[in-house]
């Protein structure tokens, strides 16, 4: 059709999907949540409005519990690239002590979806970006690129709103809100080989190197500090390791890998044989958990 | 390696669509261990005799896998050796056709199945004209479950003559007809052993190898405007995707609407300055003078585009609510949204034999021809020519639905656009544009009785139902339209003859009446109802008694009546003559105001919104 490669395309068509955003709703945020998604997220809104800076703030929902290289990289994008960055925690959780090793599913329903929906209903916002793929998981190959929420954030995936070619509709009543996810049709191969064509910037855990790490249930638990209590048995050894992907240090498992260039990390991933989200402790409950969770509005 | 190919997978519910993805992949080595893992353990969850169920892969919604359909579209991605693919796994559901849709609008090519024990069905065909409607050039149809008819090359040739027939209505650039078993992998990704009379390629082969790229290439370029880039007062530049050719610095460009011209002085390709843009890429244009540029507009060099407020239209329905003529709604066309009016349904097309039926009403799921006209000019081309500027969706405006999408066959000339405005503009247009049904309610009772103050607090909550309305009552008819009249009988008959016309004439405007008089006699009643029409026509009888009335004597008119000074006051000195048949009583001195009012607006839902 065009004369552009793959990921040329792929990059016009999330601009695209970014400028009607902001050309067409009222409050737009973009959600940043530090890892490989979101950087490559916000190397593409600094492109799509150039030379004007994004016209619409960033969000951090900061769980308390994230790698502490993330949060110190998250400061220095923000620097770098001086955006304005909203970090919002949900402060009620914090004081009832809601952690990730006593609360299990509550604490991700407590710190990150409730935090999103306060924070989102606090600032009134009316479109959120977020880094959501559709190669990521069954729930999510389903989703809309402008995905619609009702008052409560709820998705109703039985009745989506047909979305054709690329005329988005982006009418909503009041209350209500759009999920706009311009990254729908990449794939994690697609992210890595922009990253590394565009030399975007990424946390340093994404690439292999020594460090603490215990084995529990499965899967590889880096020892971030020292609100990991050691379980009988468990042993802090130091492994080359990297992450597929970045959140909640306790809720992330590491891959023992070699791969510390892009070119190996691309190559690892070009023959990976489990998809990316086996290393999130939190999907592997069961068959429809991601769905039942942005039923309820996550993300 | 070839191109990215976009396609779909469609035909009827239980082709095995789901399955014949998820089996290709499977037999292709293209899904993750985990992913293989989960299969394998939820196959065994309660399906077919412990075997692999493929169509698991896909079906990724908990309702669609416990009701083992495909409600909405699955976007799947995976990459051979050959080439890389994106999947939309669309419903078979008439139901979820809309899904289907938009996968279709996504894609280059389709996979349509056909069950060949079954054949040919409706839903094959409506899906099959979907996807020609919205541009898709390629078709393969792939005849499933040849393990089933024994992999009859009989039944095959015979199911590939159906098929031939109705892709013949169509221009389709490619097609391919191959005979599959999804379930058990035949002809997926290998030749099956089961079928050596066929000697084509296999599915994925075929896939693999497909040419998709348009030749029709229009050198012209534009750019419909998304938004215009403003960080300071020294830069102004027009953001947008180019649709087509290409631009360089120094060309001159032409604006639509307001036809100015201007040179390019910069360009920017996403971020980077660049003297030259191609189609398909996200760039920043400045020109060299002030020119009147906002989102919507058009940008275009070496090209002819169209310009009318008037499109003939191909259309897909997909909202619950009918499609009527008259109806307003919001078009977004490029980057333009702009209010909207279905002026004419031509026709809709019979799914079955490609028919076209007249229809003045078109429902979810039907195809039709409408023309359509918009609030102002807008710059457009034909689908054919240019699939940006020729599609376009309607948005219902008061639920937001995307009630259709549609294509733009050709603009209306002016000359067509006259004989398409002479269209009778009649009491349903004009309703239509209202949203409502226009009925007379007719209050009678004895003065005091309440008529107006329940007219007067119906009309308000029609209003703030967004109602159009118009209340007739003694002050604003006697002073003026009447003021000739006085209360001898003939005068009298002329008076609720006059009222009953004008109700009319409101009605056929498009307006919901209220009239409060007396209006004492039966056979005054009954040639209003005449008038109006028994359908539009609401008699409301206040049976408050006379006794309350007088009490009442809000006006102090009984007394006068009483002391002889008011000749004929109906109740002293001249009867009234109740409803036989009232569509409504109403005794106020049983209930309050907002009471009634409830009574008056339960009717006219019971009667006169429903269906709305």
């Amino acid at each position: 059709m065009s004369g552009l490669s793959h990921l040329d395309s792929l990059e016009a068509e999330s601009i695209y999907i970014m400028r009607e955003v902001a050309a067409e709703c009222e409050a737009p945020v973009m959600l940043y949540s530090i890892g490989k998604d979101s950087s490559v997220m916000l190397h593409l809104a600094l492109k799509a409005f150039y030379p004007e800076k994004p016209p619409f703030p960033f969000m951090h929902i900061d769980t308390t519990w994230k790698f502490k290289e993330m949060i110190a990289f998250r400061d220095k994008v923000v620097k770098d690239f001086g955006l304005d960055m909203i970090v919002y925690t949900n402060e009620e959780g914090v004081e009832q002590g809601i952690n990730p090793f006593d609360h299990g599913a509550a604490y991700t329903d407590i710190m990150k979806t409730q935090a999103l929906k306060q924070a989102l209903d606090q600032y009134g916002f009316t479109a959120a970006f977020g880094g959501g793929r559709r190669d990521e998981e069954k729930s999510r190959a389903k989703e809309r690129i402008f995905s619609f929420r009702n008052k409560n954030h709820a998705w109703e995936p039985k009745n989506q709103r047909p979305e054709l070619w690329k005329l988005y509709n982006t009418k909503i009543k009041k209350g209500e809100s759009i999920r706009v996810f311009p990254l729908s049709n990449w794939t994690e191969k697609d992210i890595w080989q922009y990253i590394e064509r565009e030399n975007i910037d990424i946390v340093p855990l994404y690439f292999a190197k020594e460090r603490p790490v215990i084995q529990r249930d499965g899967n590889i638990i880096m020892v971030d500090d020292d609100r990991l209590k050691l379980r009988p048995g468990e042993q802090i050894e130091r492994k080359m390791v990297r992450f597929r992907t970045l959140g909640c240090y306790p809720l992330t498992g590491g891959i023992e890998s070699t791969a510390d260039t892009l070119p190996a990390i691309i190559e690892e991933t070009l023959k990976a044989v489990s998809s990316e989200r086996t290393s999130r402790v939190i999907d592997h409950e069961e068959t429809g958990s991601m769905e039942r969770r942005k039923r309820e509005g996550y993300f | 390696m070839k191109g990215l190919l976009k396609f779909i997978t469609c035909g009827s519910v239980d082709d095995g669509k789901s399955t014949l993805i998820g089996h290709m992949l499977y037999d292709a080595k293209l899904i993750f261990t985990d992913q293989k893992k989960a299969l394998e353990l939820d196959s065994k969850v309660g399906s077919r005799n412990g075997m692999l169920d493929y169509s698991l892969l896909l079906d990724g919604l908990m309702s669609e896998r416990e009701q083992g359909i495909t409600i909405d579209v699955a976007y799947r991605f995976f990459t051979t050796d050959n080439r890389s693919f994106i999947v939309a796994d669309t419903p078979g559901h008439e139901e979820y056709t809309r899904n289907m849709a938009v996968g279709a609008s996504f894609a280059d090519l389709a996979v349509i199945l056909v069950d060949a024990s079954q054949g040919v069905l409706l839903q094959t065909k409506r899906h099959t004209r979907i996807c020609a409607m919205m541009g898709i050039r390629h078709m393969v149809f792939a005849v499933n479950k040849m393990d089933l008819i024994f992999y009859d090359s009989a039944r095959f040739e015979e199911i590939s003559r159906q098929i031939k027939m109705l892709a013949a209505e169509f221009d389709f650039e490619s097609l391919y007809i191959i005979p599959v078993s999804a379930t058990e992998g035949d002809q997926l990704t290998e030749p099956s052993s089961n079928m050596p009379w066929f000697k084509g390629d296999t599915l994925l082969h075929y896939l693999e190898n497909i040419n998709v790229t348009d030749n029709e290439d229009s050198d012209g370029f534009y750019m419909p405007v998304q938004r215009v880039c403003r960080p300071d007062h020294t830069f102004r530049g027009f953001q947008g995707q180019v649709e087509s050719g290409t631009i360089n610095v120094g060309d001159e460009i032409t604006v639509l609407p307001g036809k100015e011209k201007a040179k390019v002085k910069s360009l920017f390709c996403a971020d980077k300055k660049t003297d030259q843009a191609i189609k398909g890429q996200a760039v920043t244009i400045c020109i060299d003078r002030e020119v009147d540029v906002s989102r919507g507009c058009v940008l275009y060099k070496d090209m002819s585009l169209s310009f009318s407020n008037m499109l003939s239209t191909s259309i897909l329905w997909m909202d619950d609510k009918k499609l009527v003529e008259g109806k307003n709604y919001l078009l977004k066309l490029g980057t333009k949204i702009i209010p909207a009016v279905i002026m004419k349904i031509k026709y809709k097309v019979d799914i079955n034999s490609g028919e076209h039926v007249p229809a003045d009403q078109i429902y979810k799921n039907e195809i039709a021809r409408c023309d359509i006209s918009v609030n102002e000019k807008i710059v457009f081309d034909e689908f054919l020519k240019n699939r940006e500027l020729g599609s376009f969706i309607l948005i219902d405006r008061v639920t937001n639905m995307t009630s259709a999408c549609g294509i733009v066959r050709h603009g209306l000339r002016r000359s067509e656009n006259i004989i398409a405005y002479d269209m009778e503009i009649t009491r349903e247009i004009r309703s239509r544009q209202k949203d409502q049904k226009p009925v007379t309610l007719w209050f009678t009772g004895l003065s005091g009785s309440g008529k107006s103050t329940i007219a007067n607090e119906v009309e308000k909550r029609l209003v703030a139902m967004n109602k159009h309305t118009m209340p007739l009552d003694g002050d604003n008819v006697r002073q003026g339209l009447n003021k000739n009249l006085g209360f001898k009988d003939q005068d009298r008959i002329e008076n609720i003859r006059r009222i009953a016309e004008v109700s009319k004439l409101m009605n056929d405007a498009g307006l919901i009446v209220l009239t409060s008089f007396i209006s004492p006699f039966i056979s005054d009643r009954e040639s209003a109802r005449e008038i109006i029409g028994e359908d539009n026509f609401f008699e409301i009888y206040l049976s408050t008694s006379l006794e309350v009335c007088e009490r009442r004597d809000v006006k102090g008119l009984y007394k006068k009546a009483r002391n002889g000074e008011i000749p004929n006051f109906t109740g002293i000195s001249s009867g009234y003559e109740p409803p036989v048949n009232p569509a409504l009583i109403i005794d106020t001195d049983k209930c309050s105001v907002a009471e009634a009012a409830d009574m008056v607006m339960e009717l006219l839902f019971e009667r006169s919104f429903e269906g709305e």
